[in-house]
């Protein structure tokens, strides 16, 4: 099927051997990635400055031929107009190595019994595994997966993850030594980066939607209400939460009780509130664009078979809406899972208590410890909701 | 002059009284503070950090507009084509990385500073204007390019004369996303040492001085609110210009 949807440039390949305009890219970024960036970067303990290894000098020598071997192949096929398929699973099977061959790397260089010692993935790594990403990514758009399909792309890949995580196979890693020191406090922080970014997006969409439908009926609210939410959405958001802390402040002290339900001008309260501030534009701006764009012949439609109105809107115009509210949530979601992050500054927690503890005590593992989990849940959210709105929006004629 | 025009010069005008003279301001502050506290920020002038701060955010908004009006000029060309649907999809899933998380990884290969937070705030301004104006360059009405064809216009003088001039106000609305979302990054970038209106948060939050947070969190807000409307003022003009509200209500 893959092969016959590629066919017109497979075809023309077939003919006249031309090389692929991305595969010359990759490759001179995978020559540059091997031959001039650390793979790895070795270091006593945590702080240090460390050393710069590359694939030779971190793997014993068969295992390094075999991972410059695969890197050699692995390019060469993004370099050929072979189908899409194929250029898939190469790139997949080289990421792959990259990450086993990353633990293998860290497991070689570690002392047995030593726990300062740090590994971590240096440049080199990062540039290896975004120039594969990059092949897969491509191959991807050209395969045009359907919604389901990129769903279960993304469980593969998810899959693999947590298959290296359980079988240990980067325990000896810089980022995991900072999770091992800190596991219970990493999914205590999860959950509350977790709660934070999905608790004000479903307090949002709790309101944001009957707002959203009381600016789409009077023009009047409306022209009050979104100029207003369009500017809260452009304040920066530690400055927002900053904003907070002396109102909160206030009302925890003068107000008997406030402070035993949990506000305090510091905390999760302002964090809280400010995300919650920040997912009501893009819902109700959302829900107003969905309603305007029902179609009033179908409107009349239901009026003329005698629906009232509050029928019209919950039979009709709100099902039809819904692609484009979903759209406003998936918006929120993802802007307030990497949002959530600054909630630490105030002490609200989330996974940005890591990424400013390591950036605090220069220890760049831990920074990765909470921004690697951040981006993961980011990119998962938006992966699987722009799915979703796929499934449920009405069907197209596909264009070019 | 609209009321919002005139709230908008008025606010404007009393952000500038309080960088300039921010001491005649202190007993506005001083109920926030406690025990004695400064209430107005004591550790550098409050106008040379705000200078400092629009200044990174224009140097990098300026750098990803002209990388990213480039690189999309690049693959809207026939040799770049095939990259084009690549891209796309690239600048899309590139903007859920948070721009904190973009901060935060620039640290660990580029140290402290400002330099980091430059590099980090024109890397993820580059998304957005890249986004917009790989729109408004493909969504050139097929009878203008048709008519400039016909014109004889070679391929460099439909991109300057036609495309570019159609496609400024769609990209003009990126730049506008590019550079609010900086102003609020770069104040993050206070965390890694860079010189912006964030270390005024900071240090009222880690000594408790209300004040503190509350005036830089002001001037950070007023700002972004003052850039954006600025630039929502100048895309409108530049619409009008290009005559796309004419076409659109047509």
């Amino acid at each position: 099927m893959a092969q016959l949807l590629s066919s017109p440039s497979d075809l023309q390949a077939a003919r006249v051997p031309r090389l692929d305009k991305l595969g010359i890219i990759i490759a001179v970024l995978v020559l540059a990635a091997v031959f001039f960036l650390p793979f790895v970067i070795s270091r006593p303990n945590r702080i240090v400055a460390g050393m710069a290894l590359p694939i030779s000098g971190a793997l014993p020598a068969l295992q390094a031929i075999v991972l410059y071997g695969l890197i050699a192949l692995g390019s060469v096929i993004g370099l050929l107009r072979v189908p899409s398929l194929w250029r898939l699973a190469s790139s997949f099977v080289v990421v792959l190595s990259l990450c086993l061959f990353l633990g293998g790397a860290a497991n070689f260089l570690t002392p047995e019994g030593n726990t300062v010692a740090r590994v971590s993935p240096g440049a080199g790594f990062w540039v290896l595994v975004f120039a594969f990403a990059l092949i897969a990514a491509d191959a991807l758009v050209r395969l045009r997966l359907g919604p389901l399909a990129r769903i279960g792309v993304l469980l593969l890949v998810a899959a693999a993850i947590a298959a290296m995580l359980w079988a240990g196979v980067w325990q000896n890693l810089s980022i995991l030594k900072e999770y091992a020191n800190r596991g219970a406090a990493f999914w205590a922080e999860a959950r509350t980066h977790v709660a934070l970014a999905f608790g004000s997006l479903a307090v949002a969409t709790v309101i944001g939607v009957p707002v959203g439908i009381l600016c789409y009926r009077r023009s009047s609210v409306r022209a009050a209400l979104l100029p207003v939410l369009n500017m809260v959405q452009t304040i920066p958001s530690i400055a927002l939460f900053g904003l907070l802390i002396a109102p909160l402040a206030w009302l925890a002290a003068n107000v008997p009780g406030a402070s035993a339900v949990g506000i305090s001008g510091i905390g999760t309260a302002p964090a809280m509130i400010a995300l919650f501030a920040y997912s009501l534009l893009p819902i109700v701006s959302n829900t107003v664009i969905g309603l305007d764009g029902v179609d009033a012949s179908v409107k009349d439609a239901a009026r003329g078979m005698g629906m009232t109105d509050n029928q019209v809107l919950f039979g009709v115009e709100l099902p039809l809406a819904f692609p484009v509210i979903l759209t406003g949530i998936r918006i929120v979601l993802v802007q307030n899972i990497g949002l959530a992050t600054i909630a630490a500054l105030i002490g609200g927690g989330g996974f940005g208590v890591f990424v400013f503890q390591g950036i605090g005590q220069t220890a760049m593992d831990l920074v990765l410890l909470g921004a690697v989990p951040t981006v993961a849940l980011a990119f998962v959210a938006a992966v699987v909701l722009d799915a979703l709105v796929e499934l449920v929006s009405p069907k197209r004629v596909p264009s070019a | 002059m609209t009321p919002g025009a005139i709230v908008r010069l008025a606010i404007l005008i009393l952000l500038l009284a309080f960088l300039l003279a921010p001491q005649s301001f202190a007993p506005v502050f001083a109920p926030l503070t406690r025990f004695g506290a400064p209430p107005i920020y004591n550790q550098g002038s409050l106008l040379d950090i705000t200078l400092s701060h629009l200044w990174i955010t224009f140097l990098a908004t300026l750098a990803s507009t002209i990388v990213a009006v480039g690189l999309s000029i690049l693959v809207t060309r026939p040799f770049g084509k095939e990259f084009l649907s690549l891209s796309r999809s690239l600048a899309n899933v590139g903007q859920t990385f948070p721009p904190v998380a973009v901060l935060a990884l620039a640290v660990p290969v580029l140290g402290f500073g400002t330099e980091p937070t430059l590099i980090a705030l024109f890397l993820y301004g580059l998304l957005p204007i890249f986004e917009n104006a790989l729109t408004g360059l493909t969504n050139v009405p097929r009878d203008v390019d048709e008519a400039a064809r016909g014109m004889g216009m070679t391929g460099w003088q439909r991109l300057v004369g036609v495309e570019l001039p159609l496609a400024l106000p769609v990209i003009l609305s990126g730049i506008r996303v590019a550079a609010v979302i900086s102003l609020a990054t770069a104040t993050i970038g206070s965390t890694v040492a860079a010189r912006t209106l964030g270390e005024v948060i900071i240090a009222g939050l880690t000594t408790s001085n209300t004040a503190f947070v509350l005036q830089g969190g002001l001037i950070v807000g007023i700002l972004a609110v003052l850039l954006s409307d600025a630039l929502s003022a100048l895309e409108r003009l530049l619409a009008r210009r290009a005559g796309l509200t004419r076409r659109a209500e047509a």
